[in-house]
């Protein structure tokens, strides 16, 4: 091992393949899915599946043999998560919004990866490679009454002879849509068992589409990634098979799940987030990348100089503000390739995925703001896309976990302090 | 391939000098800093530990090769000790380490080998001048070829060492273009001016340095006739004040996270509230990709790459980044920060001189 920047020549090929998708697919049709909300984008979805299916992202392609892939052959550095951050990055620079439509597992998959069975992830996964048509997979926690309080969900499972029973309403769900009406996924709905036990009695259910019981009640209108479509699902005596909840095909009693090392339904949740949230500081820095590259040959059209030979007291304030919106990228760039990095190595990155998340959350809604100020009346136009990606940046900051959010984990993690003692 | 682990062999000098940091820097750092001085053997015992041989390759006398990745690791750790020592250590760095970089064959024949020696050689470099609108690219101490020489003019500021150094790599303004020149303090013209009265590191003997019509003959340019590339040279000084103000940054948010794990107020630990625990977080969200801008700019300049961008981005995000930290030491201590029994009052003036220093430094 050495401290390196050079990117795998495996991952620079995909990266150019997934860069042409984006300029050839996605900037194109960019504006006319910001303007027409619910509409989806169906070419880029089809053009795509072949290659998403062949490459699942998070967890969806783990049980799947590698071709040719035999015991002896010298072990390769894992590259997993570093590949999907740049992807994600890729696409994102494209349209952020149209990328969270991209087919695949998604956060869905995601969950059943890091917390379902070997039986389970055959089960769910299965479909992310070999449907012919395109398929989405999801993730519901939010309730009205509980988003960064996870722990206040009221959506109820009950057991009932050979069956979950469930009963309650998710809100904001991503690509809930996809996944259920548009295609043969799933959603991984968070629901608990025992509402008096807090996090202890929270578990996660696979429901697959079709479900009866199930059904998305609204569609949400949102201040950007208008692509991506934000789902309302209700489920009224909405029956499952046992075997779908995650991690566990064991009833859990209330009491054995609040026994200290006892059966955990939280902790599912949160090692999906040491994979997601690098994925979502990936998402925001592209549309960032994005930004910059704009604003850069905007500003060099407009006669402004961008030297890196001048002492920075001697730069124009506009020149100034570059060089600190560049550098704010950067660092949120590295922060988020050094989590993905830890996690390839199978090492703990919980923190540094809330550090990167925190960071690129912030540099993305900064950047993409200031950039619009930068380019005057052209930036605050609808002409470009610079408007939009500011409008789109936004949301990196606020799910999978809000930056406060990511900064109490931090937090807590470097103080050593429990949710109880810093709230 | 994109990887965060250093070497087996960097990690046993980081550990080395975590343990010489630990133990002597954080021992006499107040001390020094009280008294205007550093301690006697303190500098000759940090020399021991081959910090600039280890850069040096053995055909010119040393026992390493020059590394930026390798140095910023190293500074790290002396700026975390105390950045007063760290200057003095680097100060023959900053003479030897550009004659390595960009000189010719017989200047690093010559120069290099003191450099390995066990005895601290007093040899230092002057980039700085006494003006606001300092420009490296741009100095105001000239450079004029006269002869088979030069003749040199001008004052240099914040020199490392100046009242004890026996060579200066002096920095001036050669038709337009930085170069930099061999001089001996005892050479003619040559005059050491009163010690530097800083907010900060006021362990560190910082000299101002007049030239006057100083000959300097041919050989005594860096790199021969056709001189050096000052970018380079400039980019791997960024790197290395930027890795020690990572360092610096690092030993204030540890001693602040301390402080706020311990210090109760209102019945609990400060640090349960969210606003001391949210700005220990962004201390070290920004600590963290200050160093990770450090180590990239360090590997460019390590693999060849034209690092001038990346060296600039490191160098300045450092600046902002000490700087916030170390204040916010000082607050979450409150007014125990305030006070000199407390460290972080004295890391916060160091942290302050970053935007300053140019050329203090180099890897
Ligand atoms: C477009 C979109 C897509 C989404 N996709 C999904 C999805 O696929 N699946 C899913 O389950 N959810 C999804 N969400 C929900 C998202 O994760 C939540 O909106 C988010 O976690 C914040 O919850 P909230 O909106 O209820 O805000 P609140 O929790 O009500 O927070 C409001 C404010 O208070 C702050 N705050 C809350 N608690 C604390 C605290 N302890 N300390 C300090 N500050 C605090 C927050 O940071 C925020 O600023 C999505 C949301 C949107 C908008």
């Amino acid at each position: 091992m050495a401290i390196e920047f050079n990117l795998p020549e495996a991952i620079a090929t995909q990266q150019s393949a997934a860069l042409m998708v984006a300029e050839h697919m996605m900037r194109p049709v960019s504006r006319h899915f910001d303007e027409h909300e619910h509409d989806i984008p169906w070419d880029f979805i089809n053009g795509l599946w072949p290659v998403m299916r062949a490459n699942p992202m998070f967890g969806a392609g783990e049980s799947k043999p590698k071709n040719g892939d035999s015991g002896d052959k010298p072990k390769r550095t894992p590259i997993g998560n570093m590949t999907m951050i740049h992807l994600i990055e890729a696409l994102s620079w494209g349209d952020a919004g149209i990328y969270l439509a991209a087919p695949g597992g998604g956060l869905g998959a995601a969950a059943i990866a890091a917390a379902g069975t070997t039986e389970q992830k055959q089960r769910f996964l299965a479909r992310f490679r070999e449907s012919e048509k395109p398929v989405w997979g999801s993730m519901a926690m939010t309730e009205s009454q509980a988003g960064s309080d996870t722990s206040a969900i009221r959506t109820t499972a009950v057991r009932a002879g050979d069956e979950w029973v469930l009963n309650g309403e998710k809100i904001y769900c991503t690509a809930g849509r996809l996944s259920l009406e548009e295609s043969a996924g799933l959603v991984v709905v968070w629901a608990t068992i025992d509402p008096k036990a807090g996090r202890a009695g929270m578990r996660a259910f696979v429901v697959e589409a079709g479900t009866p019981g199930m059904k998305v009640a609204k569609l949400e209108h949102k201040l950007g990634i208008r692509a991506s479509d934000t789902a309302a699902i209700v489920f009224t005596d909405c029956r499952i098979p046992l075997s779908n909840v995650l991690g566990s095909t064991e009833v859990v009693t209330a009491e054995q799940a609040a026994q200290p090392g006892g059966p955990k339904g939280f902790q599912g949740a949160m090692k999906t987030f040491d994979a997601t949230r690098p994925a979502v500081a990936a998402s925001a820095l592209g549309i960032t990348r994005a930004t910059l590259e704009l604003l850069h040959a905007k500003l060099l059209e407009a006669g402004y100089e961008l030297r890196s030979d001048v002492p920075y007291h001697d730069m124009s304030a506009v020149e100034r503000d570059f060089l600190d919106l560049e550098a704010q990228h950067r660092a949120a760039w590295l922060l988020t390739q050094k989590a993905a990095w830890l996690m390839d190595m199978g090492e703990p990155n919980t923190v540094e995925a809330s550090v990167c998340k925190v960071k690129a959350g912030e540099a993305a809604t900064l950047i993409t703001q200031k950039a619009v100020e930068m380019l005057g009346p052209l930036g605050y136009s609808r002409e470009l896309l610079i408007e939009k990606w500011m409008r789109d940046a936004k949301i990196n900051d606020i799910f999978e976990g809000t930056g406060q959010i990511n900064r109490l984990i931090i937090a807590r993690r470097i103080l050593g302090f429990s949710s109880r003692e810093l709230k | 391939m994109i990887s965060f682990s250093p070497t087996e062999e960097q990690s046993l000098i980081v550990d080395t000098l975590k343990r010489y940091a630990k133990d002597r820097l954080r021992k006499v750092f107040r001390d020094a800093d009280e008294d205007g001085e550093l301690p006697a053997d303190l500098l000759a015992k940090g020399w021991e530990l081959g910090l600039v041989g280890a850069s040096i390759p053995e055909a010119y006398g040393g026992f390493g090769e020059l590394s930026a990745v390798t140095g910023a690791l190293a500074l790290e750790e002396l700026g975390w000790g105390d950045l007063s020592t760290a200057l003095a250590l680097e100060a023959p760095a900053t003479f030897a380490l550009p004659i390595l970089a960009a000189g010719t064959e017989e200047q690093k024949q010559e120069w290099l080998a003191r450099f390995s020696d066990e005895t601290y050689p007093n040899a230092t470099a002057a980039m700085l001048e006494p003006t606001i609108r300092f420009n490296p690219r741009q100095l105001q101490t000239t450079a004029t070829a006269s002869g088979d020489g030069y003749v040199l003019n001008g004052v240099k500021a914040y020199v490392p060492l100046a009242s004890s150094a026996e060579h200066v790599l002096v920095y001036a303004n050669e038709a337009g273009k930085t170069q930099a020149f061999i001089v001996p303090v005892s050479a003619s013209g040559v005059s050491v001016g009163e010690r530097e009265k800083l907010m900060g590191v006021r362990a560190l003997d910082l000299g101002r340095l007049s030239l006057e019509n100083v000959t300097v003959g041919g050989e005594g340019k860096l790199g021969g006739a056709a001189g050096i590339n000052f970018d380079v040279l400039y980019a791997r000084s960024q790197v290395a004040l930027a890795a020690l103000a990572v360092g610096v940054a690092r030993g204030a948010y540890e001693y602040a996270l301390d402080y706020a794990r311990n210090r109760q107020a209102f019945g609990e630990a400060i640090g349960q509230r969210q606003s001391i625990a949210f700005m220990l977080a962004e201390m070290l969200v920004e600590i963290d990709g200050t160093r990770l801008m450090t180590w990239e700019a360090a590997w460019k300049l390590d693999q060849g790459e034209d690092a001038l961008r990346a060296a600039l981005l490191a160098k300045r995000t450092a600046d902002k980044t000490v700087l916030m930290v170390t204040d916010r030491a000082v607050q979450i201590l409150g007014g125990h920060g305030y006070i000199r029994e407390f460290p972080v009052e004295l890391w916060l003036r160091n942290a302050r001189g970053f935007a300053t220093f140019d050329g203090l430094a180099i890897v």
